[in-house]
């Protein structure tokens, strides 16, 4: 930077004549209106603000002035500096925006294009149906209890009133382990898991048991030997057919929405005294039988019944009580137990079990979602 | 139990309007459980009327057959001008004369089958002669029906004539409730459900026993309570059926046979009391009960020759076995068509001994149904004297004075309840009054004393032995709709157990990472270990075996998931969803080291410490594995550019993963191990210990289950791994100040596994290292051959301040230097 020239004559100086001054601003002030782009507006900026400008050179002249000239023409320069300052910044801004926007333009995607790049995953929805129905009990403080599939003979069977000549016995289609003489089968319902839950804590036991069971049914449509239940006890005192039925209600409007109640129909298991089988109300056409048409065709979800087959149930025999340590004075109880691929293919409208057994990715992918 | 509905009104007096849908969900509700409704006949039209045949011709058609061209007389009301009908017929079983079943233009036989006059074979056939099928009541199509010469005459309507009308309902019956398979049972129940009355077809006079009837011995009266027989002699083995008899069993779902026979099935239907008729002539000395001798034989009425066991329950005469007591009678003194001598048995046999001998000899039959569940066993002598009394009336002959009746009925227990069990149990609003009665209704007889009652079971209900079954009985009476609903109210609970929830966490986290879940049975044979390439003496061969499995080939429980999980992969693949990528998180099934024996303990009490431990031993470990299997891509190619096909590495990132899902650190080391590819097995290390492996299969094993090679899989205990899981994760500390990068490439043997290397790195860096992550492996002409260069970006920083350059060499060098002199690696400057 060079030093203040003080071989001069003041009234040569340029800042002091304020048109030519203004000039200089105008000039400055057009180019920076005129710059299109933000290139051009830098090279408008070197021209007419760098140290070679007009304006800057005016600026440094001042310092020649006399002092009585000094104030004015520093006014001059230092107000016409600063509107081409200012304009530069304004114009900067504009042209910033106008180039961030013609950016976002040029740089837009087709924003249908796939991306199927990664798969996707799924759980089964027998799984997601338990833990659903594990949510809904947890919810009201029972837990959730397991048990092995190779199951017992006793816990299975005897424990639970299923005595060896029992005709119940008959009607599961046991799988028998070897040696038959083993006292081991695969469970053909989840109650033993009641059986050593009853054996293994002390009442007050409030639990639901979801599993996978067995039976000597060969796979079709309706059909499958190996499949899964969820089952519920209660062990308290002063429990009553009511609270069973208050429980039945709960879980089937957790499962199917509100107004979904249950029924019961006198029926025999060995576990339980009174016994149960529970219906509920069809979620589909809620207790009328007709189809969502409306016409004379019957609902095909109840076949126009009405109510859906769910389970069984009853307040839990004394005999099992006593066999499992429990003494029925103190201590009544209720138990409940549903098929859950049946449950599951009512609910979303499956119609063939093998859709839920053979593993098909595609059975299982739209279940993704299920929460 | 199929139940004609004209048949029950004979016994309980239902108001008419009562329909058939109206009683069978009555009956329902109060526990027998409506099975089908059928309404036979229900599409039938008349003119279904009775004709007889005037004449006809026969008459040779070119195609072979002889068709028969009759005049048959429909009556005034229906025949034409001449006096009857013309009706071409191409059964030749009747004569002239005979009556015969006719359908005129305009009906409808059962199955919507509508008759028109057509013109057949040169003649105007006006209607057609019915066959026992056609008309839905028998299988005969051989031959028309021909009526008995008396039975009507022509223009009867023969709807009614037949029967043909009628409501079934078909129930299914609990084991609880055996007096519910027969007419009498039901009917006893619908009288209960309209409050009308019922009339009890077996309350009918009896003759006293004595000594002159047909000789009976029972040598096992714990077996055989009751035996009774009566005698009929001078019987019609030609005798008809009655129509509306023949008609009823066969709506009740059994086949008419002969009237003998059919009275026997009748009356055991209606009663419920199982009889065996016998040729009385074919029979030879005195009836004798007892058990089998080990190893007897008897050849049962369905021709088939068993061998006994000494369980057996056998009826006997001189000549041997001659029956199975209550399950199925023998051969050689069947009733036959020339049958005249019948000789009625009506015995209580003990419900137990018949259960084991229909298992046994898997032979369930109409008896054994009844008598395991439990006959009242006050029935024989009322049911041999209906039998006979029946016999008599439709065949003829004379019921022989002789009566026999061995032994007696078991004594019903009486019960001891509180009077409010009943409201107790159920929580509905139950008076003492109310269970009084209701217990009465279903016959039992009841005294109370203060606040307990005590009730004398029917002797058809030996179901009822315990306080809780009267309080069903009251139940069901009030109605089960009735049942208040209330929620009890739970004490807190702790929640899912931390097992629960990681287990779900793992399937979420392999669902979020692409693999779709499935279920596989857990059924598998040696032919899965064969193509695995597993070892003769392979851990995985002992296996848990079904004795009864659904398939010979499949006969054991899984101890790996791989055959499962890998058949349902080739089945995705076989249906062409080549990008597979597959979870299943299952139970494996370990026998013990030796065999032990669940002890079946008693009921009467909770099993003691010893006795739990005992049977909890015999049950095998079943440990909940974890297993993925991909195949295909794994990333697809797009307009983003190309794929990547699944490979080892995939599967064991899903072991990582998941092991980090549940913060669970796990190392990996080189094996060979089956079903893997031995070169691309990466053996799974918890602590030190193996828990399972990943890689990619041996393409022996991908050809054998059907899946592409290259397939990628991993299994491990995912219980071993969840146990490790820590429950309150402490939170890591990291520092804020600048860090400090130098990346190293090093040269070793290709052998040497990267994890070492890095974890030496690591070493020897100390602990201003943050982290060491490889981001380069190379092997080629440039390093030599048996080398590959590692490439490692190094990240350090201090907790308390700036690294400076010199910090940070210092330790870089450190590093290298460890790696030098463990692993013999060439630092590439």
């Amino acid at each position: 930077m060079s030093g203040p020239n003080t071989d001069y004559d003041p009234v040569e100086v340029t800042p002091l004549k304020s048109d030519e001054v203004d000039a200089m601003r105008e000039a400055a002030l057009a180019a920076i209106e005129a710059a299109g782009d933000l290139d051009e507006l830098k090279r408008v900026r070197i021209e007419h603000t760098a140290d070679r400008s007009p304006l800057a050179l005016a600026n440094r002249e001042i310092g020649a002035l006399p002092p009585q000239a000094r104030k004015d023409a520093g006014m001059r320069v230092g107000q016409a500096r600063g509107a081409v300052n200012q304009a530069l910044a304004a114009r900067q801004a504009t042209l910033e925006v106008e180039h961030e926007a013609r950016i976002l333009v040029e740089e837009s995607v087709d924003v249908t294009l796939p991306w199927d790049r990664e798969p996707r995953g799924a759980r089964h929805p027998l799984t997601t149906i338990q833990e659903l129905v594990g949510d809904v009990f947890v919810a009201m403080g029972w837990e959730v209890a397991e048990g092995p599939e190779v199951e017992a003979e006793w816990l299975n069977f005897d424990a639970l009133n299923l005595g060896p000549d029992h005709a119940a016995r008959t009607m599961q289609d046991t799988f028998w382990l070897e040696p038959s003489d083993g006292g081991l089968v695969l469970r053909t319902h989840t109650s033993p898991v009641q059986a050593r839950t009853m054996l293994t804590r002390t009442p007050p036991i409030y639990v639901i048991c979801p599993g996978r069971v067995y039976r000597t049914d060969e796979l079709d449509a309706t059909h499958t030997p190996v499949f899964h239940q969820v089952e519920g006890l209660v062990i308290d005192r002063g429990i009553t057919m009511a609270h069973l039925k208050g429980t039945l209600d709960h879980f089937a409007e957790a499962m199917f929405g509100q107004g979904i109640t249950t029924r019961f129909r006198p029926s025999y298991f060995p576990f339980t005294e009174p016994s149960a089988e529970v219906d509920l109300v069809c979620f589909v056409c809620r207790g009328t039988g007709l189809n969502s048409a409306g016409d004379l065709d019957s609902c095909r979800t109840c076949k126009g019944e009405g109510w859906i087959e769910w389970g069984g149930c009853g307040v839990v025999n004394p005999r099992v009580l006593v066999a499992c340590g429990i003494d029925p004075e103190e201590y009544t109880g209720f138990a409940f137990g549903m098929g859950l691929e049946r449950t599951l293919m009512f609910r979303h409208g499956i119609e063939d079990m093998r859709d839920i057994v053979e593993g098909d990715v595609r059975f299982s992918l739209p279940f993704g979602t299920e929460i | 139990m199929r139940v004609p509905l004209s048949w029950l009104r004979e016994y309980v007096d239902l108001p008419g309007d009562v329909t058939a849908d109206d009683l069978a969900h009555r009956l329902t509700a109060l526990g027998l459980k409506l099975e089908a409704l059928e309404s036979p006949g229900a599409d039938l039209a008349g003119p279904l009327v009775v004709g007889r045949v005037l004449s006809s011709v026969d008459e040779p058609q070119k195609n072979g057959k002889v068709i028969r061209w009759c005049q048959v007389d429909v009556g005034p009301e229906h025949n034409g001008e001449e006096g009857s009908r013309g009706i071409v017929c191409g059964a030749h079983n009747f004569t002239e004369g005979d009556l015969v079943v006719v359908s005129l233009p305009g009906a409808v036989l059962p199955g919507g089958f509508a008759i028109a006059a057509r013109k057949t074979y040169g003649h105007i056939s006006d209607g057609m002669i019915c066959s026992t099928r056609e008309l839905g009541t028998g299988d005969d199509h051989d031959g028309i029906l021909v009526l008995e010469a008396d039975e009507a005459k022509p223009g009867d309507d023969a709807i009614e004539l037949l029967h043909l009308r009628d409501d079934v309902i078909e129930f299914e019956i609990n084991p609880d409730r055996a007096y519910a398979l027969s007419l009498r049972g039901v009917a006893r129940e619908a009288a209960i459900a309209y409050g009308v009355p019922f009339r009890d077809p077996a309350n009918r006079d009896l003759p006293e026993p004595n000594g002159q009837g047909y000789p009976v011995r029972v040598d096992a009266p714990d077996g055989c309570p009751v035996f009774a027989t009566r005698t009929v002699t001078g019987f019609d083995p030609a005798a008809p059926t009655p129509r509306w008899l023949a008609r009823r069993v066969q709506l009740a779902g059994m086949r008419p046979i002969s009237l003998a026979v059919d009275v026997t099935n009748y009356v055991m239907l209606e009663l419920g009391q199982p009889i065996h008729g016998y040729d009385g002539d074919k029979l030879s000395g005195p009836i004798v009960v007892r058990r089998a001798g080990e190893g007897e034989t008897l050849t049962t009425l369905d021709d088939v020759k068993r061998t006994l066991s000494a369980e057996d329950l056998l009826i006997t005469d001189d000549t041997g076995p001659i029956g199975m007591a209550g399950v199925m009678g023998g051969q050689t003194t069947e009733l036959s068509g020339t049958t005249s001598h019948v000789v009625i048995e009506a015995a209580h046999f003990d419900p137990v001994s018949i259960f084991r001998t229909a298992r046994r000899h898997k032979l369930p039959s109409e008896a054994s149904k009844r008598f395991e569940r439990g006959v009242d066993p006050l029935l024989p002598a009322y049911a041999a004297d209906r039998v006979a009394q029946l016999l008599v009336e439709h065949g003829g002959g004379t019921v022989e004075p002789g009566v026999t009746y061995v032994g007696g009925p078991p004594e019903s227990h009486p019960i001891t309840a509180p009077v409010d069990l009943p409201a107790r149990i159920t929580g509905m609003d139950i008076d003492t009054g109310t269970t009084l009665a209701h217990l009465r209704t279903v016959g039992c007889t009841v005294a109370v004393d203060g606040d307990t009652l005590t009730a004398v079971p029917p002797s058809w209900r030996p179901d009822l032995t315990d306080p809780y079954d009267l309080v069903e009985e009251v139940a069901r009476i009030v109605g089960y709709e009735k049942v208040p609903s209330v929620l009890p109210a739970a004490p807190s609970g702790q929640g899912l157990t931390t097992g629960q929830k990681l287990v779900r966490r793992v399937g979420r986290t392999l669902a979020g990472a692409g693999y779709v879940e499935v279920l596989t049975y857990p059924f598998v044979g040696d032919a899965d270990w064969d193509e695995l390439g597993l070892g003769p003496d392979d851990e995985r061969r002992r296996t848990v075996r079904i004795a009864n499995p659904l398939s010979e080939e499949e006969p054991t429980l899984r101890t790996t998931l791989v055959p499962g999980l890998l058949k349902t992969l080739a089945r995705n693949v076989g249906r062409a969803q080549s990008d597979v990528a597959l979870f299943e998180s299952a139970p494996v099934y370990l026998p013990g080291a030796e065999p032990r024996t669940a002890p079946i303990l008693g009921v009467d009490r909770r099993p003691t410490d010893e006795e739990w431990a005992e049977l909890e031993a015999a049950v095998p470990h079943q440990p909940r594995h974890l297993a993925v299997a991909l195949s295909g891509s794994r990333e697809l190619p797009g307009w983003w550019g190309g794929g990547r096909a699944a490979s080892w590495a995939d599967a064991v990132e899903a072991v990582r993963r998941v092991a980090a899902a549940v913060g669970v650190p796990v190392e990996l080391r080189a094996a060979a191990y089956a079903p893997w590819h031995p070169g691309r097995c990466a053996e799974v290390l918890l602590a030190g210990e193996p828990i399972g492996h990943a890689g990619e299969l041996h393409p022996r094993v991908c050809k054998a289950f059907g899946v592409p090679t290259r397939t990628a899989f991993a299994e491990i205990d995912l219980d071993a791994l969840l146990a490790r899981a820590v429950p309150i994760a402490p939170a890591p500390r990291f520092s804020t100040f600048p860090v400090a990068k130098e990346d190293v490439a090093l040269v070793v043997d290709v052998d040497v596994p990267a994890a070492a290397v890095a974890e030496t790195l690591r070493e020897g860096a100390g602990e201003l290292l943050e982290s060491v992550r490889l981001f380069d492996l190379y092997t080629g002409e440039q390093i030599g051959a048996g080398k590959k260069s590692l490439a490692y970006a190094l990240r350090f920083r201090a907790p308390d301040r700036t690294l400076t350059d010199t910090e940070t060499a210092a330790a870089r060098d450190r590093a290298v230097a460890l790696a030098v002199e463990r692993h013999g690696a060439v630092h590439r400057a």
